[in-house]
């Protein structure tokens, strides 16, 4: 019972928070100068057919009133509809949302993989000057943002060596049999691995550039964690049972280790999800990210307005669920 | 027949000359209970740490022999050295407030060893888990089993930390201050069952402790420890009738005593530590100390 | 006695020093680029485009980097470019640390609903894609080096608020403070004269962090085209012309990159070396 308090709780401040986001969103767009309307439309046209289409948009009331507005459809599912596509919203945004996620989702992988392998070895390798080789590439990695690091990717595996593709998702000539925009999932739900190969090797750099802060990351934090873990007298106790370093890391250690690391880890993939923006439009990767900053550039204040609205959504959503998996893998918080 | 031999061990701090252990040789025979006695940091805990294999990692043996059943554990190569040990020793550890891993339940903790090591099957293990536990008198085995640890008493789960080094049947624990943690109350009942399961199970026991009266109750013979070197080693009876060296006799002189509570504690006295140090110096003198 | 102390205190050196230097380096470029730069970073000159390094074949003599499609001094504009780099820097970095500090300060220290208030305004802030709102920014500001260093502190106030105010929270739970008051000081006077000295050396550290990233900010709007005003030159605008003729004249988008890079790395390095030296462990 205490548990579904808590739950509730923390669904209602992220509500507020989420309705804060909003309110600021919409005004700071609305203070944006340039008219959506005279951009859209060809130079010739009249003032007549600008003052239909902005009463069309409902852009010809008061702001407070517009907002109004925005919230009652929001409530219905209904996030108005983009000026520059002339569809929905919802429509535009969710279609792009599962390419996003990918990234995002095979970005946080990587990160997991290496930085999990830099921890392991270098707890493995304590006060070794390999220790100390890990702790100098993890420092460069964590001091170089994602941007930096796509470029240098791009420049290594795009122009010099050009294994990796650096544009677009897919290759574009490429019949495509899926149903939804999950190409990812759905090449390896349709045995296409001809089609996840080539889907892999177009979404690896943008990754991988994605994943290098946040591997950085967890490779200190976790072999922090990991590195006083193993002054623990349960750790000693196994030993004595005859076990070996690396049981002693991977089953004994390991599993403590973890839970502090976890929170700050969910932090910085919120950064990532945030990163995807500048990363999706250097790798010319068809997002939400690349769709955003064409919104604001061509001041499509719906369109803006639903994928910050998405992203705040996503962000909380993450810090949502590292609570949860915290508190369900802490034994002491579980049985409380 | 000594189960257990050390000769002549001596351990140092990585990168000083600073001797932790000073030529120590001592034997344990079989179904014996050898007390390691002495002050903090005189080296007890470290002799018991050099047999199990958990010296920490700044500390270096330099010389010296730990046979165990008559095969030197120094010279077998590591993985073979964890095997013997995990086979035929057990520790029980000081504090079973974190002795125990927080994440994993109780019957993974006592069955592991015996499943992984031992290469028992999972039944007959877990079987043993609980059996071994009645043993300690823990009401409601299996319920324990199912536990975590901070769902128990530190009594209780000091006696779990005693049953799990038990199931294995080791011929030798090392009980590193395994009463010192615990409440006074709860001491002598813990005292009294490491007694009952080490006769029973005819093993020899390894008893590192700073408490003399421990050591009356429990231990068959004993090593008296001052600066890493052996001060004295003999049989219970003899060391409590007339301790044969000044310091053993000033560590007796300095135990209060509860049948009389008014007499005054007498701590030992400046020139016998001036004179056991002496003895130290002039060891390492001879062994070229730096 | 060994000392493990006296090992890491000299690698501690190296790493100050190196830092350091190279941001002495950029200080010097920038103050001295008119002097330093053999070609004005403006003259274009289309008969000389595209000229490589001056090491590689059809290099010519003058033009060290070589140039770009405009025929401009490519060393010319990095040194120029160091200028923009480290104004945003400074101006954006400082001002960001006092915005962000002073919350941080106020919601750590004086708790209750100033608390309240500013941790959930940090909440809504950080449930901001950070990227997309400096974007968002600038278009409702204008381009321009204004606009860029207001949308700096107005997005990454929160890196400091957040560790700031988790600091005064430690520091005011302490006896001294306390004993301040009771002396007499008021509330704001305790934090400013007793809390904040203590708070200082984190926020040192995290300055230089900030400019750091005020940096990449800057070349990440330069990249988008939201920087300050075409002409004059940027990394982040060398970077986004120099990628368009990655495979012809890769070193128009290189050499910015280096500088980029190393500046970056300079400033957080140099962050960590400084945290180091104020470590009370070490000393």
């Amino acid at each position: 019972m205490k548990i579904l308090r808590s739950i509730l709780f923390r669904l209602a401040s992220t509500a507020v928070t989420l309705v804060g986001v909003a309110v600021i969103v919409f005004f700071v767009i609305r203070v944006v100068p340039g008219d959506p309307i005279s951009m859209m439309l060809p130079p010739g046209a009249t003032e007549e057919d600008i003052a239909r289409l902005t009463a069309l948009y409902g852009l010809d009331k008061s702001i407070p009133e517009q907002f109004l507005i925005w919230a009652g459809g929001v409530l219905h599912g209904d996030f108005g509809t983009s000026i520059t596509a002339r569809r929905p919203v919802i429509e535009l945004v969710l279609g792009r949302l599962p390419a996003t996620l990918e990234l995002s989702i095979m970005a946080l992988v990587i990160a997991v993989i290496i930085g999990g392998a830099a921890a392991l070895t270098g707890t493995r390798e304590r006060d070794t000057k390999i220790e100390g080789g890990i702790d100098v590439a993890n420092g460069m990695a964590l001091s170089i943002p994602d941007f930096l690091w796509a470029l240098i990717l791009i420049l290594l595996f795009g122009v010099a060596w050009p294994v990796f593709h650096i544009s677009g998702r897919i290759t574009p000539s490429l019949d495509l049999p899926f149903v939804t925009n999950f190409y990812l999932f759905e090449s390896v739900f349709r045995l296409r691995f001809d089609l996840w190969a080539d889907i892999v090797s177009h979404m690896f750099m943008p990754a991988l550039a994605l994943a290098i802060p946040l591997a950085a990351i967890i490779g200190q934090l976790l072999k922090q964690s990991l590195k006083e873990t193993m002054h623990l007298d349960y750790v000693t106790l196994a030993r004595t049972k005859g076990y070996g370093e690396n049981h002693v890391i991977i089953r004994e250690a390991l599993p403590n280790a973890i839970l502090p690391t976890l929170t700050l880890v969910g932090v910085q993939f919120t950064f990532l999800i945030g990163g995807t923006v500048i990363i999706e439009r250097l790798f010319s990767y068809e997002g939400l990210g690349n769709m955003a900053i064409d919104a604001v550039i061509n001041r499509d204040l719906p369109l803006i307005q639903g994928i910050v609205i998405l992203f705040a959504v996503l962000f909380t959503a993450v810090n949502l669920v590292v609570d949860l998996t915290y508190a369900l893998l802490n034994p002491r918080l579980r049985h409380a | 027949m000594s189960y257990l031999s050390i000769s002549n061990l001596s351990v140092h701090l990585k990168g000083t000359p600073m001797r932790l252990l000073r030529d120590v040789s001592l034997t344990v025979k079989s179904g014996e209970v050898h007390g390691l006695v002495g002050e903090s940091g005189a080296g007890k805990s470290m002799i018991g740490k050099a047999v199990l294999g958990t010296l920490p990692r700044a500390v270096e043996i330099i010389s010296g022999k730990i046979e165990l059943d008559g095969v030197d554990l120094l010279s077998l190569p590591p993985s073979e050295h964890r095997r013997r040990l995990g086979q035929f020793c057990a520790l029980i550890p000081q504090d079973p407030l974190t002795a125990l891993n927080p994440s994993r339940r109780i019957a993974p903790q006592i069955t592991d060893r015996l499943t992984d090591i031992l290469g028992w099957d999972s039944s007959r293990a877990r079987q043993r888990a609980a059996e071994i536990l009645d043993e300690v008198h823990i009401p409601d085995p299996e319920r324990v089993l199912k536990s975590y640890p901070h769902e128990l008493s530190g009594g209780m789960r000091q006696r779990i930390l005693i049953a799990s080094a038990f199931a294995a049947e080791p011929k030798l624990i090392v009980a590193d201050e395994p009463t010192t943690a615990l409440d006074v109350t709860v001491q002598k009942q813990i005292l009294k069952l490491i007694k009952e399961m080490q006769q029973r199970h005819d093993t020899a026991l390894l008893f590192v402790t700073h408490d003399l009266g421990v050591v009356s109750k429990i231990c068959q013979s004993l090593s008296v420890l001052y600066g890493g070197m052996v001060v004295e080693a003999t049989d219970v009876r003899d060391f409590f009738d007339e301790p044969a060296h000044p310091y053993s006799r000033a560590l007796l002189a300095a135990t209060p005593k509860y049948t009389d509570p008014e007499a005054s504690l007498t701590p030992v006295p400046d020139s016998v530590i001036a004179a056991v140090r002496a003895e130290v110096e002039a060891a390492d003198k001879r062994w070229g100390n730096g | 006695m060994l000392d493990g102390r006296s090992q890491i205190r000299r690698r501690l050196g190296l790493r100050l020093w190196l830092s350091g230097g190279w941001l002495l380096l950029l200080v010097l470029a920038a103050v001295f680029a008119p002097l330093l730069s053999p070609h004005s970073p403006l003259e274009q000159d289309l008969f000389l485009g595209r000229l490589p390094p001056f090491w590689a074949h059809g290099a010519e003599p003058g033009y060290l980097l070589g140039t770009d499609s405009l025929g401009r001094d490519v060393l010319a504009r990095i040194l120029y470019g160091a200028r923009v780099a480290l104004i945003v820097a400074l101006a954006a970095g400082s001002i960001t640390g006092l915005i962000g500090s002073t919350m941080g300060l106020l919601a750590g220290y004086l708790r209750g609903w100033v608390d309240v208030v500013i941790s959930r305004l940090i909440d809504i802030w950080m449930a901001f894609p950070p990227v997309l709102f400096s974007i968002l920014l600038i278009a409702v500001l204008g381009p321009g080096l204004v606009s860029i260093v207001i949308a700096i502190v107005v997005i990454d106030w929160t890196r400091f608020a957040r560790v700031v105010r988790a600091e005064a929270m430690a520091q005011g739970a302490m006896d001294y403070p306390a004993s301040a008051q009771i002396a007499g000081r008021t509330r704001l006077s305790t934090m400013f004269v007793e809390i904040l000295p203590n708070v200082l050396p984190t926020i040192v550290v995290l300055l230089t962090l900030e400019m750091g990233i005020a940096v990449i900010v800057e070349a990440i709007l330069s990249f988008v085209n939201l920087s300050i005003s075409t002409d004059d030159p940027t990394w982040g605008g060398m970077i986004s012309e120099g990628r368009a003729s990655i495979h012809q004249a890769w070193w128009v988008m290189v050499f910015p990159l280096i500088a980029l890079f190393l500046t970056v790395l300079s400033f957080s390095q140099f962050g960590e070396g400084l945290k180091d030296r104020f470590d009370p462990v070490l000393r």
